[in-house]
């Protein structure tokens, strides 16, 4: 415990004139649960693209294990149409963006908020194509199976993975195929096999119902402790979130409105307010 | 169905296969013609396949086959054409005297033009691959007409728009089955390892397969160059096939024949690509009746003349395409296990009927 995993600084992130996420700063310590909360049209789904390097922020930077793996300031255009918080302007100076499969490579894996299986692949194979990348044979070796040892170890690595997810005996069904839960499932075991230190979830538990919700809680406590990992999740099944989380975080149009302890969250006016919307005194 | 009954089955077929291509081959069975059907499929089978890989397996929607066919085939002849016959066919401006001075056995000259076009398709592939769908298709057409007009005005290199003839042909079938197995057989192997799950991925969903560690850009080019080099090494046999070769044979039509054989065979399925080679090329050769004249009892159809042909062939694509849209195979390759599960699928039909019957009879 006590080592930083991820580390999101000042990060704003416009659209035109739209800004997404503004002045967005948090943390994620190692082993812990984190959730990300905050009304429809909040940023967080943003907020995951940045981090996992689908978008380059318009400003601030972000930090894998301490290792800079985004960062920009508003330059060229973007100074003048810059819409975000205008103290920390000119507080970064460096740019730098790695595109996602090396960010995933660090040790960052994620899921979709709407799921996003390889729908024509078998449930085996859809595992097996995450090991791709950690695999070290050039293109002529693995054609020429010469890299067969490598490739016996990934697929028995495949079938324990499948094995401790509970997805064995569907191994050789199409992916999309499967019932909605299960695709689920497959997705986070999919982002297991490239073998991470961070999962970023986005809404894992959407349109599941509370008895599914209750064996997703389980489940990602279960893979927390088997595969040492850190979870920063999105998600808007309250009693999940406030059952699992250390600490969350909550996203309104944008910006950062409250951080604390499930306890202290449930009694803060102002997310509160965010959430079930309230009158202004003009 | 057991594994030895498989590999049983599977000698059989490549044994069948052997036996056939001897027998033609021996002219026992079948004449020039129909050698020259089969040898012309079996190499379009190789440019098919490869023309799968990008747009059927790594789902690149891309139309550039008939220029790097062109490379091939214009390395094929620039190197292979005898030193006598040089100064004859390059009788309105002399070959270059350093390019007259190499001249190459045929293998090494097709895989010389595989290597050019490879080099050529990661030199284009870097910028263009960026891009999707249609936007695709079109800037690699571009490609593919830019080669083609290069070709014609390389008066000094390929001859322009005369072409060059006299390229020794090809004299045996086992040249081009061979080819096709060798080439077919490695795009297989790639396509079944790692790497080919690697463009699986990329096709079903992109941005998920780069979330999952996939180096885009990287596996759309090896994609793109794998493919090139083996359109090549097929348009360098074509070359080779017909002993002469001109610009206007790569006109971007080329590239249709192969996108209506992988759409007919099924994008993403081997088999299926090599099946539908083979009854494309023979079909257009079997419905050769329809161009010519045809009267019945002394009355002239009037409808039978040239070009009758294409239009029937015509109809029947969009007849196969709208009762087979995901082609004969879809994304599935042949296998013992699904032929075993077709028979019996039939079988158990056929017992439900005479079962009928007989309830209907009693």
């Amino acid at each position: 415990m006590g080592k930083t995993v991820l580390e999101v600084n000042d990060v704003t992130m416009q659209f035109g004139g739209v800004v997404a996420v503004n002045n967005l700063s948090l943390h994620v310590e190692e082993g812990e649960i984190i959730a990300l909360i905050g009304p429809n049209g909040a940023g967080k789904t943003t907020a995951f693209n940045v981090i996992t390097g689908v978008y380059a922020p318009t400003n601030g930077q972000v930090k894998f294990k301490g290792e800079l793996i985004s960062a920009n300031y508003p330059h060229g255009q973007m100074r003048r149409k810059y819409l975000g918080e205008q103290e920390t302007l000119d507080k970064y100076s460096a740019k730098k963006s790695l595109t996602p499969d090396r960010i995933t490579k660090l040790g960052v894996a994620r899921t979709f908020q709407n799921i996003r299986l390889f729908k024509n692949l078998t449930v085996f194979e859809n595992v097996l194509t995450a090991k791709h990348m950690r695999s070290k044979a050039n293109f002529l070796s693995a054609t020429f199976g010469l890299n067969y040892k490598e490739e016996r170890k990934n697929r028995q690595e495949t079938d324990e993975l499948l094995t401790l997810l509970g997805l064995y005996d569907v191994r050789g069904e199409i992916a999309s195929s499967l019932p909605y839960g299960k695709q689920r499932h497959l997705e986070i075991a999919r982002a297991l096999a490239t073998r991470p230190e961070l999962l970023l979830l986005d809404e894992p538990a959407a349109g599941m119902n509370p008895q599914e919700t209750d064996e997703l809680t389980a489940f990602i406590r279960r893979i927390k402790e088997d595969f040492h990992l850190t979870v920063f999740m999105i998600e808007h099944h309250m009693d999940l979130v406030m059952e699992i989380s250390d600490r969350i975080y909550v996203l309104d149009f944008g910006k950062l409105i409250a951080e604390g302890t499930p306890e202290e969250i449930q009694n803060n006016q102002r997310v509160i307010d965010a959430y079930l919307g309230v009158q202004k005194d003009e | 169905m057991s594994r030895k009954q498989k590999n049983i089955g599977t000698g059989i077929l490549i044994l069948a296969a052997v036996v056939l291509i001897a027998l033609f081959d021996n002219d026992v069975i079948g004449n020039a013609y129909v050698k020259r059907v089969l040898n012309l499929a079996a190499i379009y089978a190789i440019i098919s396949v490869s023309m799968n890989l990008v747009n059927g397996f790594t789902g690149l929607f891309s139309l550039g086959q008939a220029g790097f066919m062109a490379i091939g085939a214009f390395s094929v002849a620039i190197f292979t054409v005898p030193e006598q016959y040089i100064s004859s066919i390059f009788y309105i401006e002399p070959m270059a005297p350093w390019l007259a001075a190499i001249r190459l056995p045929f293998v090494a000259a097709l895989l010389v033009g595989g290597l050019i076009a490879a080099a050529l398709a990661l030199l284009i592939g870097y910028p263009v691959l960026r891009l999707k769908s249609d936007y695709l298709a079109i800037a690699t057409l571009g490609f593919s007409e830019i080669i083609r007009i290069v070709f014609t005005q390389l008066q000094t290199i390929t001859n322009g728009a005369l072409g060059i003839n006299r390229i020794p042909g090809i004299t045996t079938m086992w040249v081009p089955f061979g080819a096709a197995a060798v080439c077919i057989g490695i795009m297989v192997l790639l396509i079944r390892s790692s790497y080919g799950r690697a463009f699986k991925a990329i096709r079903e969903d992109d941005i998920a397969a780069e979330a999952m560690g996939i180096n885009l850009s990287f596996h759309k080019n090896l994609s793109f160059a794998v493919s090139s080099f083996f359109t090549a090494i097929g348009g360098g046999l074509y070359a080779a096939l017909l002993t002469s070769v001109d610009p206007k044979q790569f006109y971007f039509t080329m590239t249709y024949n192969f996108l209506l054989i992988i759409v007919l065979g099924g994008m993403g399925s081997v088999t299926g690509t090599v099946i539908a080679s083979f009854i494309i090329t023979g079909g257009l050769e079997w419905l050769r009746f329809f161009d010519e004249p045809l009267s019945i009892m002394g009355v002239n159809i009037p409808i039978f003349r040239s070009g009758l042909r294409m239009v029937v062939f015509s109809i029947l694509l969009m007849v196969l395409v709208l009762f087979y849209s995901k082609g004969l195979m879809g994304q599935k390759e042949f296998s013992w296990d699904g032929i075993y599960r077709q028979y019996e699928k039939i079988k158990g039909r056929l017992k439900r009927t005479s079962a009928k019957r007989k309830g209907g009879a009693a």
